[in-house]
């Protein structure tokens, strides 16, 4: 018998992740969107470089940042008392800004392919930004938002790199499914391998398959 | 009454156009810009709603400075309470055909207003239905009637019949009417038909090239630019100095016309050189034509 808890943890990473990123990724991507900053391509550049950038690297950085015998990773733990290094908060946060561009761009792009004129019409209405933003930019960009969400909790369950840098192997607490996978393999449990591929395999495609049938307007009758 | 003082670099299909308007328009009247595309219409009625901001000048409107560069008083589009109908209608795709009309809905309204809309309308059967399913013709109405939905005292409506049938047409022309009759709120048009602005508006402001080049009551800029000036197709038959200036041969049709012109008005033009002929006409007679 396998032990589920990886899967579990994966699964409990990539919804918190992507949660947290659709609360966040909304004002970056309004501000990506809209702004005429001369800081936007310095910005941009910074949330999408986790789309290049190896994963260690990634990890690496925030493994030294984190840290306890730096003055941030010190300062988090002694003035706030968090610990973010091999903890699942840790994971948290690194699979955060990992996934960022995922979740930020898809956002963005959709803002922008909105025609102006959208905007303009419920600002001359007296109606606020704000309101603006909830009642009609976003519902009319579903499909962005759903891209962003699948392609942000597909692309945490996928995480190696930089959960090995920064979470470390401690099960129950930051041993994820892929991590679970490369030490079973280590140790030549290929089957118990090939379980947790398996999964990983099934579930991640039947959520994209969802996905993609759903823009295609597959489910639009049911809807109703 | 609204002031405007407007200067704006605008890039217009045709290249770069400054755009400088300097007019005071009337309050509670109906006053429509008229003249062709890329005149800086569409530009002039984006500033007023807060759309676009002038490179100089103001905007006051009823008393109220809605901008200025030296005063740098900017007031948000939210907060100028204009209802604003736009040429590509602009409606929220993910709302019904009553939805966007209710989302323009101000807090003491009540939906019985919309339902009154929707039947002058006559938008009443298509309310349930997404504005991606509707017409051009269909699309204008919504637009127009949101524009509407608030009662505003300055109404901005930009082409907002040009896509409807003659029917449709007439029986809009008579509601705008009577809408600012009761309401007595200040209505800017932008429009191309020559009949519906001497119908529906007071004063015609006629732009060209970023400017005002005439303005008046619509019977005196279209009867003047109609009847007297006339225009014919010819082709230069012969070009022959005369002292100081030149005789220029054109032939129109079976006719050939001598025409007097300066030395520095001849450049540019050669034998054979397609032109117009623009001429006033100052005593005009008719007969039959000859049947040969």
């Amino acid at each position: 018998m396998i032990d589920w808890e990886p899967l579990f943890l994966t699964f409990k990473l990539a919804l918190i992740t992507t949660l947290v990123l659709l609360v966040i990724s909304i004002p970056i991507a309004y501000w990506l969107a809209y702004s005429k900053s001369k800081l936007k391509p310095l910005i941009e550049t910074f949330v999408s470089m986790p789309l290049v950038l190896p994963p260690t690297v990634l990890g690496f950085y925030l493994l030294l940042a984190f840290s306890p015998s730096n003055a941030f990773g010190n300062w988090l733990d002694e003035f706030i008392g968090i610990r973010l290094i091999f903890t699942f908060g840790g994971l948290v946060i690194a699979s955060i800004i990992y996934s960022l561009p995922f979740m930020v761009q898809p956002i963005q792009s959709g803002l922008e392919s909105l025609p102006k004129n959208l905007k303009e019409a419920s600002y001359v209405l007296g109606k606020s930004r704000l309101n603006t933003l909830f009642k009609v930019l976003l519902p009319n960009i579903k499909t962005s938002i759903r891209t962003g969400l699948v392609l942000a909790f597909a692309h945490t369950i996928g995480e190696f790199g930089v959960v090995l840098m920064i979470g470390g192997n401690i099960p129950g607490k930051t041993k994820v499914a892929s991590i679970a996978i490369y030490d079973e393999v280590e140790a030549l449990n290929y089957d118990t391998a090939n379980w947790y591929s398996l999964v990983l395999l099934l579930i991640t495609f039947i959520i994209l398959l969802t996905v993609y049938l759903s823009n295609n307007g597959a489910f639009k009758g049911l809807k109703k | 009454m609204i002031e405007l003082r407007l200067i704006k670099n605008l890039n217009t299909p045709n290249g770069k156009m400054e755009l400088k308007i300097d007019l005071s328009i009337p309050k509670g009247e109906i006053s429509t810009f008229y003249g062709e595309s890329g005149a800086g219409k569409t530009s002039t009625f984006r500033m007023i709603g807060g759309l676009l901001s002038p490179d100089d000048g103001h905007i006051v409107a009823n008393g109220d400075t809605w901008w200025d560069k030296s005063k740098k008083i900017n007031i948000k589009p939210q907060d100028r309470k204009v209802g604003f109908a736009f040429q590509d209608h602009a409606l929220f795709p993910n709302m019904t055909v009553r939805q966007n009309l209710e989302y323009a809905l101000k807090n003491h309204q009540t939906k019985k207003e919309i339902d009154d809309l929707l039947k002058e309308m006559e938008l009443g059967e298509l309310q349930d239905k997404k504005t991606d399913m509707l017409s051009g013709g269909q699309k204008q109405r919504v637009s127009l009637a949101r524009a509407l939905v608030q009662k505003p005292s300055i109404l901005l409506l930009d082409e907002p019949l040009s896509a409807l049938d003659n029917n449709m047409r007439i029986k809009l022309q008579d509601f705008i009417l009577k809408f600012h009759k009761e309401n007595k709120c200040t209505i800017l048009l932008i429009s191309h038909d020559i009949k519906e602005i001497v119908k529906l508006s007071n004063k015609v402001y006629v732009l060209g090239n970023g400017e005002i080049i005439k303005s008046g009551a619509p019977s005196q800029i279209f009867e003047q630019g109609r009847v007297d000036i006339v225009k014919l197709e010819g082709t230069i038959k012969g070009i022959q100095e005369k002292g100081e200036s030149y005789n220029v041969s054109i032939s129109i049709g079976n006719n050939t016309i001598s025409i007097p012109m300066a030395r520095e008005d001849i450049k540019g033009y050669s034998l054979g050189d397609t032109i117009l002929v623009n001429s006033k006409i100052t005593d005009t007679t008719i007969s039959k034509k000859i049947k040969k």
